[in-house]
């Protein structure tokens, strides 16, 4: 197969990586991924075995995060998909779950077993609470990045008024805000 | 119709969560508390933000969160029912779209499309740190340390771990 260009340059073909490969990279992603495992991904991806030059990296981080579902995850069907096809995607797929799958549920048994304790309870209760601040962080660093006018601006506060303030379920949210968006995008430059 | 057996209801919500998480697992969380704690009573409002800190704390995709509720609910079955759940339907539509995005990927629909949906997702992340926040809110001294720690998450380049290694120890003090 002819090699794909990206930008000016010369991008490795598909098959490039093997199977054994594959899982090798994302297993080792899934186990580093504390608190958010994206900055992972790029480290391995393109930094540590350059599988992926910065380019094409970040076209493909553009679709995972365009498309719905856990962001890190569609980037592990992609990758998998670019150089083993759907073999590749259930291998990464497989790598980045099932470790991080254990852990949860083992601290999600402990959380059983302990949960109760008045110590346990005063840790989780500060652990929920910081968690919930993250999670606010996150948004804000999107902000930065991805809204730079009162359209954008508009938008988001339409949506999180709805699902925040009104709880409104979110699948009607989508179904009205999503064309709207697409519309106001059409008529405003910025 | 929906199902009644507990797999088949996780099975039956996951999968439509999965199709609307634009802009990731986090931005459901509104819709997931809505399905888990008001609808369907399989945790209770605390016991859902507990599951959410846990999660967070355990290094890997945010799509845990699902894993735990699915295993609270039905235990291990549960937890590969919901996690797949969530999963299938979006990698399945980004397996087919990824086959057609290189030819996609310099269209001016795409950079419209980009543009639009962005600012979606900022605004359901933020409800969804809004709705946890709420959930979290003991008292105000919980409000603050999640203000606090949206703060300092934005302004610096700390690991994440170490705000929820320090929230963990003032409340283990009883210090909140």
């Amino acid at each position: 197969m002819a090699d794909i260009t990206v930008g000016d340059t010369t991008i490795s073909p598909a098959g490039a990586i093997s199977l054994r490969e594959l899982f090798a990279g994302f297993f080792q992603i899934a186990i580093s991924g504390f608190g958010g495992v994206l900055p992972w991904a790029r480290r391995m991806i393109v930094e540590q075995r350059a599988w992926l030059n910065d380019a094409e990296f970040n076209e493909m981080l553009s679709l995972c995060q365009l498309l719905p579902g856990p962001n890190v995850v569609n980037l592990a069907i992609c990758v998998g998909a670019r150089f083993q096809g759907w073999r590749g995607s259930l291998v990464t797929f497989g790598a980045l779950l099932v470790v991080p799958f254990c852990l949860v549920i083992g601290a999600g048994a402990l959380y059983v077993k302990y949960g109760d304790l008045t110590t346990v309870r005063g840790a989780m209760a500060g652990v929920s609470a910081a968690a919930a601040g993250l999670v606010i962080a996150m948004a804000a660093k999107m902000a930065r990045s991805g809204i730079d006018g009162l359209r954008g601006g508009f938008v988001a506060a339409a949506g999180f008024s709805a699902v925040a303030l009104l709880r409104w379920p979110i699948g009607w949210v989508l179904l009205g805000l999503i064309p709207a968006s697409l519309i106001l995008a059409r008529i405003f430059k910025k | 119709m929906k199902p009644t057996s507990p797999l088949g209801s996780l099975a039956y919500h996951f999968v439509l969560l999965s199709l609307l998480a634009v802009g990731g697992a986090n931005a459901v969380i509104p819709e997931l508390h809505r399905v888990a704690v008001e609808q369907n009573h399989w945790v209770s409002n605390s016991q859902f933000v507990d599951l959410f800190a846990i999660a967070q704390a355990v290094p890997g995709p945010n799509v845990l969160i699902v894993t735990l509720i699915g295993w609270h609910v039905a235990g291990v079955p549960g937890a590969f029912v919901a996690t797949a759940a969530m999963c299938a339907p979006s990698c399945l539509l980004t397996y087919g779209v990824h086959r057609a995005w290189h030819r996609f990927y310099q269209s001016p629909v795409r950079l419209l499309l980009q543009r639009a949906l962005v600012p979606v997702a900022v605004g359901l992340v933020l409800a969804s740190g809004f709705v946890l926040t709420q959930a979290a809110a003991l008292d105000w001294n919980y409000v603050t340390i999640s203000l606090v720690t949206a703060l300092v998450a934005f302004g610096t380049k700390w690991n994440p771990l170490w705000l929820l290694g320090a929230a963990a120890v003032l409340g283990a003090a009883g210090w909140l």
